[in-house]
């Protein structure tokens, strides 16, 4: 169809004259009151999302197969529900670009506050911000500056929300530091995947896509996450660098580095000598604490004639600090973004399915496609349907699973969620576990707790890893 | 090419309020610590004690050495297996104080695989092996104990001596031992 539509008329005059209403808008702005200023808020809303519209409006050699041109996909761009998660260096990046991208209903989710060193690079930030949550800070910056874009933050850990908060978002794009917070999210999304009927296909429909950013320095790293149908972060796990571990002996006894001064102190003297209390974790974030590090560092350097410490190593140390470098955050930013856009409104197929990007010495980019581990504990892993009758005991479950043709379990160890925990059903090879367990073989499932749709988790040494099942209650013939 | 999000069909409305998480699914170190200790094969001279039976993720290893210098006492591991498992190791504190060139007297463990050498595909099996074996073969050369690996490198009469002194409740030099012997 063009350019038609309701705003299409008026998109081609704007190419040409300044800025002039469609009829329709000029009508709708004479009936406003304050209508000088409504018609410029107008005019700048159409002009904003120009350059977006031109790439929606036409199809392309490199669009998805079922890229629909027209204004229903800018439509859906605006409504379409985005969490971000992490408002630090990338977030603070993704954040903007999502904003000025045209998305235009965003969550974003931080659990930390602003500090004085954050505002180089995290750019949503002024000095006046320091001390308050970067998740509200960057929501109320985004609103002022981008008109119609709703960002709702959310001042809290990841953990703090549940799977139904999760479930709610239609993409989520992570700007994360840590693997573990990573690896939660991952977590999280695969277990929202459900499956269809009893031939175990995965659901498309419950698939959320996960856009997950990470940089290092001059290094960044990008990929799209299908959960269920592509590689997920546990997949390749092995790919992130391991942490850095010195043997114990040679930090007790032969200490040669900095590094190992302060290892040492953090390992072996924090827990027995630090003034607070015995159990006091160390706070990287406690400037009293650093001090303390540093100097019993500082002691253990000199008894050892080790030399280049120095307060700002302690501290980087301790609280794994990892060089951020503004630029490598806004390419790799960018790129989130872009493939957000991609999966959204199909103008484009995304990335198959991870980018590497290095300008520690000239630049260097390369996207690769990464193959699903056959064994992943976590994405190999979505519950298979299983059905069962409420009033069957666990042991004729287990009976079940052993004769199953498909499974042929040989002896398994049965775990559930009930009631929110996660609870041991029988486990026959610990001794003391299947003493305490083996009451719970009489009990029909509806007694231990599992209602239609629980999910237990199935140990046994004839499959590679645990499996986890959905139990669907089928009603007693 | 599977297409994501099909503009009719998508329609996630509605605020989910954040709620406190409510987990309804094991974590993927939940799965693999039930494989690890579903599958455990002990040494004869090894048990494991959960003091919850529903948490797989703490526990403790109580080991009776039947040979070498350690023989007759009784050492008590405890485990704490975080959620980075297996990309990281468990930590593991012997409770139990003793006499050994890699063991300190807060209990920390000098074993390669607990840090430096740890890799995913090694299990709970694996660390209680190597545990077994810093028993059976106390190594002198990485100690976290230097004078009892001096004495173990210099003198094993003496070293012998003192192991036994520390298993039955005493002072060896100045630092007293709480009896561990069975
Ligand atoms: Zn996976």
């Amino acid at each position: 169809m063009g350019l038609g539509g309701p705003y299409g008329t008026c998109l081609s005059r704007l190419n040409t004259t300044q800025l002039m209403l469609s009829n329709d808008d000029r009508s709708a702005v004479a009936d406003c009151k304050n209508s000088q200023k409504a018609a410029v808020d107008s005019t700048n809303i159409i002009r904003r999302w120009q350059n977006i519209q031109k790439i929606l409006r036409r199809a392309g050699p490199f669009c998805h197969p079922d890229f629909d041109v027209g204004q229903n996909t800018f439509e859906f761009l605006r409504k379409v529900k985005v969490l971000v998660i992490g408002a630090g260096g990338l977030g603070c990046e993704i954040l903007k670009n999502l904003a000025m991208m045209g998305f235009g209903n965003l969550h974003i989710i931080d659990m930390d506050t602003i500090d004085l060193s954050n505002l180089n690079r995290q750019f949503l930030f002024r000095l006046k911000d320091v001390g308050r949550p970067k998740a509200e800070v960057a929501a109320e910056f985004i609103r002022k500056r981008v008109a119609n874009c709703n960002v709702k933050p959310y001042y809290m850990k990841i953990q703090d929300l549940d799977q139904e908060f999760y479930r709610s978002f239609n993409l989520i794009v992570c700007g994360l530091d840590s693997i573990s917070a990573r690896r939660w999210v991952n977590g999280m999304l695969l277990s929202i995947l459900t499956c269809d009927g009893m031939d175990n296909e995965i659901d498309v429909s419950s698939v959320i896509p996960m856009v997950d950013g990470g940089t290092e320095g001059f290094k960044g790293n990008l990929r799209v996450i299908l959960p269920g149908l592509t590689p997920c972060i546990d997949c390749t796990i092995d790919l992130y660098p391991p942490q850095t571990t010195y043997p114990l002996c040679t930090l007790a006894n032969t200490p040669r580095l900095p590094e190992h001064c302060v290892e040492y102190v953090k390992l072996v003297l924090w827990p027995k000598e630090n003034p607070w209390d015995k159990n006091a974790p160390l706070d990287g974030d406690d400037p009293m604490h650093i001090s303390w590090v540093y100097e019993k560092s500082m002691e253990r350097a000199y008894q050892y004639g080790i030399t280049g410490l120095n307060y700002r190593l302690v501290q980087g140390i301790v609280k794994n600090i990892i060089p951020a470098v503004a630029s490598t955050n806004a390419t790799i930013a960018a790129a989130c973004v872009t493939e957000a856009f991609k999966l959204v409104t199909n103008c484009c197929l995304p990335l198959s399915n991870q980018m590497i990007f290095n300008d520690v010495d000239g630049i260097y980019c390369y996207s690769y496609t990464m193959d699903m581990k056959e064994d992943c504990v976590s994405c190999s892993n979505h519950a298979k349907n299983l059905e069962v009758k409420s009033s069957m005991t666990l042991n004729d479950l287990i009976k079940h699973l052993c004769e199953n043709p498909s499974y042929q379990f040989d002896s398994p160890a049965v775990m559930a969620y009930v009631e929110g925990r996660l609870k041991t059903l029988y486990m026959p090879n610990i001794p003391s576990i299947e003493a305490a367990t083996r009451v719970n073989l009489k009990k029909s499932l509806a007694e231990l707790g599992l209602q239609h749709k629980s999910e237990i988790a199935v140990a046994d040494k004839t499959s590679p890893s645990t499996v986890t099942f959905s139990l669907l209650f089928i009603s007693a013939k | 090419m599977i297409k994501l999000f099909s503009l009719k069909q998508q329609k996630k409305d509605g605020e989910a309020a954040p709620r406190a998480g409510n987990q309804k699914k094991a974590s993927a170190a939940q799965l693999r610590i039930t494989k690890d200790i579903h599958e455990l094969n002990l040494p004869k001279t090894c048990i494991v004690d959960f003091p919850d039976p529903d948490d797989l993720l703490n526990f403790k290893l109580i080991i009776y050495p039947d040979e070498g210098f350690y023989r007759g006492g009784r050492f008590t591991f405890s485990f704490k297996v975080g959620q980075m498992y297996p990309h990281e190791p468990p930590k593991v504190k012997c409770e139990t104080p003793v006499y050994h060139p890699n063991i300190d007297l807060e209990g920390n463990v000098c074993l390669n695989i607990l840090r430096e050498d740890w890799k995913p595909v090694l299990t709970i099996n694996s660390i209680i092996y190597g545990l077994q074996y810093l028993f059976l073969e106390p190594n002198p050369e990485d100690p976290l104990n230097k004078e009892a690996a001096e004495v173990l490198q210099n003198n094993r009469r003496l070293f012998e001596q003192n192991v036994q002194k520390a298993m039955r409740g005493g002072y060896v030099g100045s630092v007293y031992f709480d009896r561990c012997l069975k």
